[in-house]
């Protein structure tokens, strides 16, 4: 019977935990909006075909290059696609770049931080010396190189851009790691005979979770805009894929006579990267240890 | 079980070259099983490091430590960590702050494959003297004293026979220190403990302990028994200067 009991009141916790996060976030304007735009973008993503009022990939090359208005929210492009159904198609692009980017950079970042930060030694001096390669090199001449090597695609760049924004990751995890190391709950863990990977996952790990979280979601405006920096080079995301800086990049030719061109997927990169920042500042505070006891 | 702990040579130094300390020159005592053995000193005379020597979280000691004649060195992991447990000085640091209390018990239990994890955890709960529903609360939601408590329930979920504590009130206030005293007591009179407790204060261990060392500089001066408190009986000239402090100072209060 207390099993059942405890096993009710335990899930709550959890999920108690994610609501007054929310709850914190949305007391300040600023985080409010990131978390607003985050919203949006994954609502527009998740709806994409309702919300677009055209075929992203449907030519018409008798309406090329029409201003906004007259049937087209935003406008056509060079071949008469709407603008505004690209820019929504866009969106679900951009979301898997940022989802594989971050499912595979944070693992990462937080293994090897947390185990070299532990474990010290050798294997840490091996492991930072890794991260010391990776962080030497510019990260979108680094994701340049890569996705020459590799030849351009979305997929690619995701590759590209994962390798070069883990080790940052991985030094912010490995500096946490090192201050709690010598604590007293690691002792006595221990002391109680838990392994080093037990003591990493279950010790370790928890405590370096929230600034990397914080440091993820900062990433992501880094990795949006690599993303569509790669996209503008060619290297990205190729045609006829509607994706936001390789719209931008084609939109630059006709940018002089057809503004709508490059702003509105101009805008869209501007306010998801923004959103992304404003959030990660918001959960700067709203994670803050020091706040735990007002939870 | 009760148990024994006997210390021979125990020496440890730190560092390397011409920078190495040798904290420990070289300790040697007895502890009796079911004994409480107090280890007294000012700051950074090696007391919490012959704690630490004991319980193998500091490794690289010479010497030899023998628990029921057998050398920590040689017991194996498991056996080790059910013989031996230690209750540190802060329990503000020695909880995990994002661990509930359930989790803090409830991972030795895991990782010594034992069964019937609720019913040990509600025991030992109990033997601390806090209600099971403290089970699903975290650190930041207990007091300094119910963390201590949670702390010696921690080291107790194991039934060890030994108990290696580190000045385990001296982060507390006076009414709970001597409730956690109390606790302590209490327990070893249950249980048959064999405490080793590293204290700077002589009331503490006049209330506790059977015997106690003074250590001073990473020896040991002299080793007396508690009776030897009152009347300042020790010999050796740093002891009686501590003892003397200590009586002074209690007069006075």
């Amino acid at each position: 019977m207390s099993v059942t009991t405890a096993s009710k009141l335990r899930v709550p916790a959890s999920v108690n935990a994610l609501r007054n996060i929310v709850l914190f976030l949305m007391k300040s304007p600023t985080s409010l909006f990131g978390l607003a735009v985050l919203a949006l973008l994954i609502l527009v993503a998740i709806f994409a075909p309702l919300i677009a009022t055209h075929d992203p990939y449907a030519q018409d090359l008798a309406n090329t290059l029409q201003a906004p208005g007259n049937g087209h929210l935003f406008g056509t492009d060079e071949l008469g696609r709407d603008i505004f159904s690209r820019l929504v198609w866009g969106s679900r692009i951009t979301l898997t770049i940022i989802f594989l980017v971050s499912i595979v950079v944070g693992p990462i970042g937080l293994a090897v931080g947390a185990a070299s930060g532990y474990l010290g030694g050798r294997f840490d001096t091996v492991m930072m010396r890794i991260t010391d390669i990776f962080l030497s090199f510019p990260s979108l001449i680094l994701s340049l190189a890569f996705v020459a090597a590799l030849g351009p695609s979305l997929n690619n760049a995701i590759i590209a851009i994962a390798l070069t924004s883990w080790p940052p990751i991985a030094r912010l995890a490995r500096a946490e790691a090192m201050t709690f190391r010598n604590a007293d709950y690691i002792a006595a863990a221990r002391l109680q005979g838990a392994s080093p990977t037990r003591i990493i996952v279950k010790s370790i790990v928890p405590m370096c979770l929230p600034s990397v979280l914080i440091r993820l979601t900062l990433n992501m405006a880094t990795v949006i805009l690599t993303a569509a920096g790669l996209g503008f080079l060619g290297l990205g995301a190729q045609p006829p894929l509607p994706e936001w800086g390789a719209m931008i990049a084609t939109g630059r030719r006709y940018m002089l006579d057809s503004w709508w061109l490059v702003t509105f997927p101009g805008v869209a990169i501007l306010c998801v990267s923004l959103a992304f920042n404003l959030l990660g500042d918001g959960l700067r505070d709203a994670l803050d240890p020091k706040q735990m006891n007002r939870r | 079980m009760t148990v024994s702990v006997e210390t021979r040579n125990l020496s440890i130094t730190f560092g390397h070259g011409p920078t190495a300390l040798k904290v420990l020159p070289d300790i040697s005592f007895l502890v009796e099983p079911g004994e409480c053995f107090g280890l007294v000193g000012e700051s950074g005379s090696g007391k919490s490091t012959v704690l630490r020597c004991i319980s193998m979280l500091t490794d690289f000691w010479k010497g030899e430590i023998l628990i029921n004649g057998k050398s920590v060195r040689d017991m194996p992991l498991i056996e080790r960590c059910r013989t031996l447990q230690m209750v540190f000085q802060d329990p503000y640091g020695s909880l995990h702050p994002r661990q509930s209390v359930r989790t803090v018990l409830s991972e030795p239990l895991r990782i010594h494959k034992l069964t019937n994890h609720e019913e040990r955890m509600q025991k030992v709960l109990s033997d601390v003297g806090l209600p099971g529903s403290f089970l699903d609360r975290f650190p930041h939601q207990l007091s300094g004293g119910q963390r201590q408590r949670v702390a010696i329930a921690r080291a107790l979920i194991l039934e060890p026979s030994l108990l290696l504590l580190d000045e385990p009130t001296s982060a507390l206030d006076v009414s709970v220190q001597a409730e956690i005293l109390n606790l302590l007591q209490r327990l070893r009179e249950e249980h048959g403990f064999t405490y080793i407790m590293v204290t700077h204060d002589l009331a503490v261990v006049d209330h506790m302990c059977d015997r106690f060392a003074v250590m001073l500089r990473g020896e040991i001066t002299e080793i007396l028994p508690r009776e030897a408190i009152p009347g300042c009986e020790a010999v050796h000239p740093y002891s009686r200067e501590l003892i003397g402090a200590s009586l002074e100072y209690e007069g006075h209060v």
